[in-house]
C-alpha cells in the first residue's frame, strides 16, 4: 500500500529529501505545500539574482515537469495553518488532507529588530525571491540603501544593491564585519574591499528607529546620527520557523527538536532543515541540511542512518571578496597562531593550532588552498611534520611544484571538494571513471558544484587530474586579466544593469585596470553599441586599427582599400574611377577578391581620406572589408542570364547587402545567394546562405570556409523575397545580441543549438521585434564611414612635420 | 639646451590615441592617455616595426596593432614575455599644448 507523505515547505532541505526518495523509487504519494508561490529553487543563488548575474530561471531546482513526472501534488502559495496529530491531517486554504507521514521543512524566518518604523513600506528582509524582486524594483529608482547587519546575508545584499547602482551603507552592531566567521584582520580587509566598491561600512552602529511618513525616509542610530534611506534591508539573523510545530504540541526548543534520524517527538512526524534543533545545535548552511535530507530519506525507507553534524566552512559570494573561514579561531590558552600576510596583494591567512592539529582557519584574498586546510581541520590531522611550511599550503609539502593541479592531485580521496553537498574527491573520481567526463556530467551524477558553485574550479581540476590530457580545463574564461568575469557575465550585466558606457562597465564589473586593455576594450565597445545603439557612442579608440581607420593594415603599415560592389555588380564608370584612383595614389597592387570586388593594396595611411573622396565621388562606399560586420553578399547571375536560375539571385543579393551593410556583428558576416541548387555563389559555406529553388528560398546558416570548413544547416524555407530579408535580419540581430565577440555564427550555433534559433525565427511576433531592433541599430550604422572620415581628413595627417627643422 | 618645441593643442591627439610627427629620421608617435598625459616614442615596434601609433592605448601602455606586443609609454620597454625597448623622447603638456624636448631632434640625428 502506498503511504501518503505530506511535506510542509518546498525549500532546499525538503527538495533534497524528495530527490533521494524518487531516485530510490520509494513509492510514496507526495503532497507538497509551500508558502512561497513557487517550488524549490536554489535559495543560495538569490544573491547572483540580486546582482543581476543570474535570473530566477537559472536557479530553479525543480520545475513543473519534475513535480509532474514524480507525481507530486503541489500546493504553492499555500500556507499550512494547522496540524492535527490525532486525526493525522494538515489544514490550509486548500482544505484538510490526511497524512501517514508528515515532514516539516519550514526553514527560518528573518529576525526583525523591534524598533519603531520596522513596518514602514521600503523596509525589506532578505530571505526569498519576493524579497529579492522587491529590492531589484526599489533599486531601479537609484537612491540610498541602508543594510542593517554586516553578516553573510547583509553583505551579499549590499553588494547586489551597489551593483544595481544604489548608494549603499552597511550598519553593523559589532566591531568588525562577519565577526562570527572572521577575525579582526580579515574583517578589515573585507571592509576595505567593500569600501573600494563604493559601499560605506559603519561598525558599532546600533539602530534606534526607522523613520518616515508614508514610507521609509531615514534610519536613526544610537548617538543620534541620521542616515537618509530610500530602502532599508534588515539582515540581522534568522530564527527557525517553528510556529506550526509549537501549535501542534511537538517538542520545540529554539528549533523543532529531532533525534539523529530526524524524527520529532511524534514518531510519524519528521523535520529537516533550518527549522530543526539537534542536541542544542541549529543549522544555517546547506551542507548539514543535505546530510539531514539523506538520513531522513533513509529513515523513511526503513533503513535508518544517523545524522552527525560536521565541521562547517563559510565562503562569501561577493565577486572580488575571496574569503574562507572554518572551525574555531578564538584565542585561548594552549592555542597558537600561524599568520601570513601579503599586504600588497591583500592576502591574509591565519591558522589556529591546538594539540598539533589545526582547529580553525581564516583566509582572505587568496583562498585557493582552503579545501586542503579544511580537510586537515575536519580530520584532525597531526601537522607537526609540516608545521614550518604549513601556511604556504599543500603545494609546499614534500617539495611538489606550486601549481594548482599538483595541489589537487595531492589531495586524498576523502578530501571534501564540494562543501555544500559533502562530495569528496573520491566520489568525483569514481563518477569520472564511470563516464562523467565533463563538468555538467559530474554535476548531474554527484551534485558536486551544483549548489553555491564556488568549487566549480576544483571539480574541473579533479577532472583534469583524473583524465589527464583528455580534459582541457575551460580556461577560467574571463575576458582578460582586467576582470574575472566572462564575456557572458559582462554581457548580462550590460543588459540587466543598463550599463551604457565603458566606465560604467568597468565600475560595475570591478575592472582591475584603469581603462581596460587591447583584449577587453574591443568586445566591450561591441557589446555596448549592439545593446544600446541609440545611447552609446562608438569609441574608435577601442577598436583595432582596421576598424578605426576603415581600412586593412598591411604588414608594412600601409592599408588596403575595398569599395563596395553591391551583390558583386559593377559598372564601367565605377571600374574607371577605381583605375583612376589606383593611378593617382600609385597603388602597387590591384586584386580581385573572393567576395566579388576589387582590393587596392598598399595605400599610405595619410592618403586614405583622399582616395575615399575620389571613390565617393564616383558613387562608391566602404566595403567594410576590414570589419567585424557585414562583408559581402556573393551572388550568381540567377534568372537574368542563367538557363538554370530559378529566382533573381543577384537582385536579392543586392537588396540584402543594401539592408545589412554597415551593421556591426560579433565577427565578420559573409552571405551568399545562389540562384539554384547548383550553388555557384557557394552560399552553403557562408555564415548565412540562400539557395533559390522553384518553390522559394532555402535559408541556411553556420557555414565556414576558413581554418574550419563547414556546410551551413537549413534554418527554414520561405516563399517570398520579403520574408528572406526579414528572416535574415532577425537571425543577424539574434546573433548580434547573443553571441560572444569574435564568435562566428557556426560557433554560436554550436552553443545555443540550431533548434533554438529556429524557434526564435519561427515565432512571428518575436521575429518582428528582432527585426525592429535591427532597424533601430541600422538607423545609426547604415552609413558610409568613408564619407564621414573624409570630413576629418586632417586627423590622418601627421600632427607636425619637423623634417625641415632637423635640417637646420 | 632643453628648449621645448610647441607641437599642437592637446585635443589634436585623441584621448587613448596617438598622432605622428615626421622627422628626417622617421616618424615619432605622440600618445595621449585617458588622463591627458602625453608621451613620445619612435613609431616602430621592436618586434616587426609595427606602427605603434595605430595601436590601442590602455593605461600608460600601447599594444602594437600587428602582433599585440605591449609597450610601456613611460619607458618604451616591452612588457610581459617579450623583450625589447623603443626609444622615448621628453614630452609634456603645458597650458593645454603639447611640447616635445627640442633635443630629441639632435639625439635622433646622432642615433
Ligand atoms: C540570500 C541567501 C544566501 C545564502 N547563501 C548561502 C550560502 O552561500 N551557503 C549556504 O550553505 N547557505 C546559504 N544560505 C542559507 C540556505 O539558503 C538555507 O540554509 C537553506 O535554504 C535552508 O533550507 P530549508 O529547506 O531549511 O529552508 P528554506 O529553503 O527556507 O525553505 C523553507 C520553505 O518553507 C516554506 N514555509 C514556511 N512555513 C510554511 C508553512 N507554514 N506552510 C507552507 N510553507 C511554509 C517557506 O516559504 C520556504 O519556501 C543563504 C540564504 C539566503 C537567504
Amino acid at each position: 500500500m502506498t503511504q501518503k507523505l505530506v511535506v510542509i515547505g518546498a525549500g532546499m532541505a525538503s527538495g533534497r529529501v524528495l530527490e533521494h526518495l524518487f531516485e530510490n523509487e520509494s513509492g510514496f504519494e507526495v503532497t507538497l505545500f509551500n508558502a512561497e508561490a513557487r517550488g524549490n529553487y536554489n535559495r543560495i543563488m538569490l544573491s547572483p539574482v540580486l546582482s543581476g548575474e543570474k535570473t530566477y530561471e537559472d536557479i530553479v531546482t525543480h520545475d513543473a515537469d519534475w513535480y509532474d513526472t514524480n507525481g507530486v501534488t503541489c500546493h504553492f502559495g499555500t500556507h499550512v495553518t494547522a496540524i492535527d496529530r490525532v486525526a493525522k491531517t494538515v489544514t490550509s486554504k486548500a482544505g484538510t488532507i490526511a497524512y501517514d507521514k508528515l515532514l516539516i521543512a519550514t526553514g527560518s524566518a528573518p529576525f526583525i529588530i523591534p524598533v519603531p518604523g520596522r513596518d514602514l513600506p521600503g523596509v525589506i528582509t532578505y530571505r526569498d525571491l519576493d524579497d529579492t524582486n522587491a529590492m531589484i524594483d526599489a533599486s531601479k529608482a537609484g537612491g540610498k540603501a541602508v543594510v542593517i547587519g554586516g553578516g553573510l546575508l547583509g553583505l551579499e545584499a549590499a553588494a547586489g544593491l551597489a551593483e544595481r547602482g544604489m548608494d549603499v551603507t552597511v550598519l553593523h552592531l559589532m566591531d568588525h564585519l562577519m565577526e562570527r566567521q572572521l577575525d579582526e584582520a580579515a574583517g578589515f580587509l573585507l571592509r576595505r574591499d567593500l569600501e573600494k566598491r563604493g559601499i560605506a561600512v559603519k561598525c558599532r552602529a546600533s539602530t534606534r528607529a526607522i523613520v518616515g511618513k508614508d514610507r521609509v525616509e531615514a534610519v536613526l542610530l544610537e548617538g543620534d546620527e541620521t542616515l537618509e534611506a530610500d530602502l532599508v534591508v534588515m539582515a540581522v539573523g534568522i530564527r527557525p520557523e517553528t510556529r506550526l510545530a509549537t501549535d501542534a504540541g511537538l517538542s520545540v526548543a529554539r528549533g523543532i527538536e529531532v533525534n539523529t534520524q530526524m524524527q520529532t517527538s511524534d514518531p510519524d512526524i519528521f523535520a529537516v532543515g533550518e527549522c530543526v534543533e539537534l542536541d542544542g545545535q541549529l543549522f544555517g548552511l546547506v551542507a548539514p541540511l543535505y546530510d539531514q535530507a539523506k538520513v531522513l530519506a533513509q529513515t523513511l525507507m526503513d533503513s535508518p542512518a544517523v545524522f552527525t553534524p560536521k565541521e562547517l566552512s563559510t565562503k562569501l559570494k561577493v565577486t572580488g571578496c575571496d574569503l574562507f573561514s572554518a572551525g574555531d579561531f578564538a584565542e585561548a590558552e594552549g592555542r597558537e597562531d600561524i599568520v601570513f600576510r601579503d599586504p600588497a596583494r591583500g592576502v591574509y591567512r591565519r591558522l589556529v593550532l591546538e594539540d598539533d592539529t589545526i582547529v580553525g582557519a581564516v583566509m582572505y584574498g587568496d583562498t585557493t588552498d582552503s579545501n586542503w586546510f579544511f580537510g586537515l581541520i575536519r580530520d584532525k590531522t597531526e601537522i607537526t611534520d609540516m608545521r614550518e611550511t604549513l601556511i604556504f599550503g599543500p603545494a609546499f609539502q614534500g617539495g611538489a611544484p606550486s601549481d594548482p593541479l599538483s595541489a589537487v592531485a595531492a589531495l586524498p580521496r576523502d578530501a571534501e571538494i564540494c562543501g555544500c553537498n559533502g562530495i569528496c574527491k573520491g566520489q568525483i573520481e569514481d563518477a569520472i571513471t564511470a563516464g562523467a567526463t565533463d563538468l555538467g556530467a559530474v554535476r548531474t551524477t554527484t551534485k558536486a558544484s551544483g549548489s553555491c558553485g564556488t568549487c566549480t574550479g576544483l571539480v574541473e581540476q579533479v577532472l583534469a587530474v583524473t583524465l589527464g590530457d583528455d580534459f582541457v580545463i575551460p580556461a577560467a574564461q574571463s575576458i582578460c586579466t582586467c576582470t574575472d568575469m566572462t564575456h557572458e557575465d559582462v554581457r548580462r550585466m550590460i543588459k540587466s544593469q543598463e550599463l551604457k558606457s565603458m566606465p560604467a562597465v568597468w565600475q560595475a564589473c570591478g575592472w582591475k585596470t584603469s581603462c581596460g586593455c587591447h583584449i577587453c576594450r574591443p568586445p566591450l565597445n561591441y557589446y555596448l553599441l549592439a545593446d544600446w545603439p541609440l545611447e552609446y557612442q562608438d569609441d574608435p579608440q577601442s577598436r583595432f586599427i582596421n576598424e578605426r581607420k576603415h581600412a586593412n593594415i598591411q604588414k608594412d603599415g600601409t592599408f588596403s582599400v575595398v569599395p563596395r560592389m553591391w551583390g558583386g555588380i559593377t559598372t564601367p564608370d565605377e571600374l574607371r574611377a577605381i583605375a583612376d584612383a589606383a593611378d593617382k595614389f600609385a597603388v602597387p597592387t590591384v586584386k580581385v577578391t573572393g567576395g566579388q570586388r576589387i582590393d587596392l593594396l598598399g595605400v599610405k595611411g595619410e592618403d586614405l581620406p583622399a582616395i575615399w573622396r575620389d571613390l565617393n565621388d564616383a558613387g562608391m562606399v566602404s566595403g567594410h572589408a576590414y570589419s567585424k560586420g557585414l562583408r559581402t553578399v556573393k551572388t550568381c547571375v540567377g534568372t537574368d542570364h542563367c538557363r538554370f536560375g530559378t529566382q533573381d539571385s543577384t537582385g536579392l543579393g543586392i537588396k540584402l547587402e543594401k539592408t545589412l551593410w554597415g551593421s556591426w556583428t560579433p565577427h565578420k558576416l559573409k552571405l551568399g545567394v545562389s540562384g539554384c541548387p547548383r550553388n555557384c555563389a557557394e552560399a552553403t559555406c557562408k555564415d548565412i546562405g540562400v539557395v533559390c529553388v522553384d518553390s522559394g528560398y532555402q535559408i541556411s546558416i553556420g557555414g565556414a570556409a576558413g581554418m574550419d570548413v563547414r556546410e551551413t544547416e537549413i534554418l527554414c524555407q520561405v516563399p517570398t523575397e520579403g520574408e528572406v530579408i526579414d528572416v535574415i535580419k532577425c537571425v543577424t540581430q539574434l546573433y548580434r545580441e547573443n553571441a560572444k565577440y569574435l564568435e562566428r555564427i557556426y560557433k554560436w550555433m554550436a552553443k545555443v543549438g540550431l533548434e533554438w534559433i529556429q524557434e526564435q525565427v519561427a515565432d512571428l511576433e518575436n521575429r518582428a521585434t528582432l527585426v525592429a531592433r535591427f532597424e533601430v541599430s541600422q538607423s545609426v550604422y547604415r552609413k558610409d564611414p568613408w564619407a564621414q572620415h573624409v570630413g576629418r581628413a586632417e586627423t590622418y595627417q601627421p600632427l607636425a612635420d619637423l623634417t625641415l627643422e632637423a635640417a637646420e | 639646451m632643453n628648449d621645448w618645441i610647441d607641437i599642437a593643442p592637446v585635443e589634436a591627439v585623441p584621448q587613448r590615441g596617438a598622432r605622428l610627427i615626421k622627422t628626417v629620421h622617421g616618424c615619432v608617435a605622440v600618445f595621449r592617455t585617458a588622463t591627458d598625459e602625453v608621451f613620445a616614442l619612435d613609431n616602430a615596434c621592436p618586434h616587426k616595426n609595427g606602427p605603434l601609433a595605430e595601436g590601442i592605448v590602455h593605461g600608460a601602455s600601447v599594444t602594437c596593432p600587428l602582433h599585440n606586443w605591449v609597450i610601456s609609454l613611460e619607458t618604451g620597454v616591452v612588457q610581459g614575455q617579450d623583450e625589447g625597448q623603443v626609444a622615448t623622447y621628453p614630452a609634456k603638456v603645458s597650458d593645454g599644448r603639447i611640447y616635445l624636448g627640442a633635443a630629441f631632434l639632435t639625439r635622433r640625428a646622432v642615433a
